[in-house]
């Protein structure tokens, strides 16, 4: 077995025991969206501020999971008994990666229903299928570099402050190109049809940000 | 092209080593040749330099002078070559302590390319195959102890680095320990003078530096 492999494995059964990224990550996200809800004091938003709702939620909820990306590896010194095996560390980072893209999708299978359901009005269920696509792009893009980001963090004591606050600048580009390309499918007068230059933005984004990541993360992990 | 480390390399060579932990030296001027096969016993009080060294042996520290060389290699250059060659049996079980002792030792033997069937004897000597399945939270001390000693040799390291086995084995783990280790070069940190009769070789050390044995302890 390929240790990218192996440790995929090890991560999505540490997650399906302890079972504490993914519920956290879904609570989190419907819990907004309720508040958003009454907080609006509006039946359903549409066109930009929805677009907006959505991706501040999960950019968020995203947030939540990649705190707790490296806490298990942290406990009992884990992380170093895979330090010493005779791999490219990269092996790590794309699994963790893939795991959390995994995870984020998982939790969009509640939260976006959750948020049709709390916040669209009844004309958004056209949107459906672009949606999935942004949703593709920019999930690779927020587990590319929540994990980078986590993965440096996970050495200091103020891991959880020092994710987000170098998680969310990075991310930026993330969150513009995807709530400009999700605005018009959540359009007032009906889904209109998805900018192909914000996923182009998004897609280049995960490019640039995974090339880099692979370039450096084994450097991070080093003493 | 470099070529290949000769076999006839001491263990472990080192020269002038230093390490610090930002202006603080936690290792200074440490020099020595272990031959291969031998046992090295550190000793020295607490916040000595004994695990710092082990360490940097394990690849996991770098060090920050001198010539650190572990089978031929120099590190911190070759750590790559090296990993999968060195066993470490720390304070810390280095394992998931969520999964269970098969699944930790199932996923060293992938990342080391170890055969699987060697998982289930090694449980079996350690004393772990009724219990094997279960988390490594429901264990206690002692079993978790057990699991870590799989994981150090499991891929038949030629060098075991062991981090005050005597502190943190109980006596039924220290037991399973020994014939696991047989025919290894072993580092071996230890508070205890009287480690330094069952060694080869012996490396005292106070406050990072290189000191006698006599007077080792004296506050």
């Amino acid at each position: 077995m390929r240790p990218t492999t192996a440790l995929l494995r090890k991560e999505l059964t540490l997650e399906w025991r302890t079972r504490e990224a993914v519920p956290a990550m879904a609570l989190f996200s419907v819990t907004t969206f309720v508040v958003f809800h009454f907080g609006l004091q509006r039946d359903s938003v549409e066109g930009s501020l929805a677009a907006g709702v959505l991706w501040v939620t999960l950019l968020l909820a995203a947030m939540l999971g990649a705190n707790r990306l490296f806490v298990s590896d942290a406990e009992g010194g884990a992380l170093e008994g895979i330090l010493m095996a005779p791999i490219d560390r990269t092996s790590l980072y794309l699994a963790k990666t893939i795991a959390f893209a995994g995870f984020l999708a998982i939790v969009e299978l509640v939260a976006v229903p959750a948020f049709y359901l709390l916040l669209l009005g009844p004309a958004a269920g056209d949107a459906v299928l672009p949606l999935l696509g942004v949703l593709l792009l920019a999930d690779i893009g927020i587990a590319l570099t929540g994990t980078l980001v986590s993965g440096i963090a996970t050495q200091t004591r103020s891991r959880d402050l020092l994710v987000s606050l170098i998680a969310l600048p990075l991310l930026l580009p993330v969150i513009i190109a995807a709530a400009r390309a999700t605005a018009p499918l959540f359009a007032a007068a009906g889904a209109g049809s998805l900018p192909g230059k914000w996923m182009a933005v998004l897609g280049l984004y995960d490019v640039i940000i995974g090339l880099i990541a692979i370039a450096v993360f084994d450097f991070l992990l080093e003493d | 092209m470099q070529p290949p480390p000769s076999t006839d390399a001491p263990a472990i060579e080192l020269d002038g080593l230093e390490r610090r932990y930002g202006e603080r030296v936690a290792l200074t001027g440490v020099s020595l040749s272990l031959p291969r096969g031998a046992t090295l016993a550190v000793l020295g009080p607490n916040g000595a330099g004994k695990s710092t060294l082990l360490r940097v042996l394990a690849t996991l520290l770098r060090p920050h002078a001198g010539t650190v060389r572990v089978l031929g290699h120099a590190l911190p250059k070759d750590a790559w070559e090296l990993r999968g060659r060195i066993g470490y049996l720390g304070h810390e079980p280095l394992l998931y302590r969520d999964l269970s002792a098969r699944e930790n030792l199932l996923l060293h033997a992938r990342l080391h390319r170890v055969a699987e069937t060697r998982v289930g004897e090694l449980l079996e000597r350690v004393g772990l195959a009724a219990r094997a399945d279960d988390p490594l939270t429901t264990y206690s001390r002692g079993m978790v102890q057990r699991c870590a000693i799989a994981r150090t040799v499991l891929h038949d390291p030629e060098v075991v680095l062991l981090d005050e086995p005597r502190a943190n084995l109980d006596p039924a783990a220290a037991e399973v320990l020994e014939p696991l280790l047989a025919g290894r070069t072993r580092v071996m940190t230890s508070h205890d003078p009287r480690d330094a009769d069952t060694a080869d070789a012996v490396l005292g050390l106070r406050a990072g530096r290189p000191h006698d044995l006599e007077g080792l302890y004296a506050t």
